[in-house]
């Protein structure tokens, strides 16, 4: 961009932007905090189908073999199982948080250390739920 | 040295004219779904493909019709709550940030309602 006036601030328009994700290595503390975010955004989906499929089950069998059919077909177990560990995730991690909000466990070894408590608890948690399901 | 007295910056909460309500709302709705989204989830993996009749059969005790109305309340206030945040992180611009917040707010308000209303007439017609 080019400036005529270069008097007070000669570098206008050409100055670096606020944080660039892209040039941070990820961090366990960073990742799991977006990925808290990520998960929750996409719980939604799942909600919603989970209340058609109450919508469907209070309607008639018709209406409730239809949503109970998407939700078990591969495509809805693909989402509902993702979900299962998204949900376990946000589960672990809104501890963590709530662990913090009462000014505990803040500082970086501990805050490290809870962060892969949680991850690895959620993928336990995911697979365990999936082996009783069966 | 700030010359606003204690009971100005009270009134009115500032620029934001809010406080800490809504990040304390946040926790209290986080606080109430740990123990009503661990007692929804595994009836519901229980019931999932099992059929119509033990689906209906499960809902209309009253003890997992009440779990579910309470945890689907909790939860569209804190999916409210959480996306709002979210939308008001990300979506710039006046117009469609003010949209999006209204249509989040009346989304997840429907979705409470149906979920309820699907729930009491399970419940209710067994």
């Amino acid at each position: 961009m080019v400036v005529e006036n270069q008097g007070a601030d000669a570098n206008q328009g050409n100055r670096p932007l606020s944080p660039h994700l892209q040039i941070y290595r990820p961090q366990i503390t960073s990742v799991l905090s977006i990925l808290n975010r990520i998960t929750g955004i996409a719980m939604a989906l799942a909600m919603v189908l989970i209340t058609w499929w109450f919508l469907a089950a209070a309607t008639h069998q018709g209406y409730f073999d239809v949503a109970d059919g998407f939700l078990t077909s591969w495509f809805g177990m693909l989402i509902l199982v993702g979900s299962l560990w998204a949900f376990w995730f946000h589960f672990f991690n809104g501890l963590r948080h709530l662990r913090w909000d009462a000014v505990k466990g803040m500082g970086m070894k501990a805050v490290r250390r809870s962060g892969w408590i949680a991850l690895v608890l959620s993928v336990v948690a995911t697979v365990l739920c999936v082996i009783w399901a069966m | 040295m700030s010359y606003i007295t204690d009971r100005k910056r009270v009134d009115g909460l500032g620029s934001s004219h809010s406080g800490v309500g809504h990040w304390m709302s946040q926790r209290v709705t986080s606080i109430a779904l740990i123990p009503l989204s661990l007692l929804f989830l595994f009836p519901f993996i229980g019931n999932l493909g099992g059929g119509h009749a033990a689906m209906l059969e499960t809902y209309a005790q009253p003890r997992h019709a009440l779990i579910a109305t309470m945890f689907f309340i909790v939860l569209c206030m804190h999916m409210y709550q959480g996306l709002q945040v979210v939308i008001e992180d990300y979506i710039h611009g006046h117009r469609l940030r003010i949209g999006m917040l209204v249509v989040n707010k009346l989304f997840w308000g429907s979705t409470a309602v149906i979920a309820v209303f699907a729930i009491a007439k399970i419940a209710f017609s067994a």
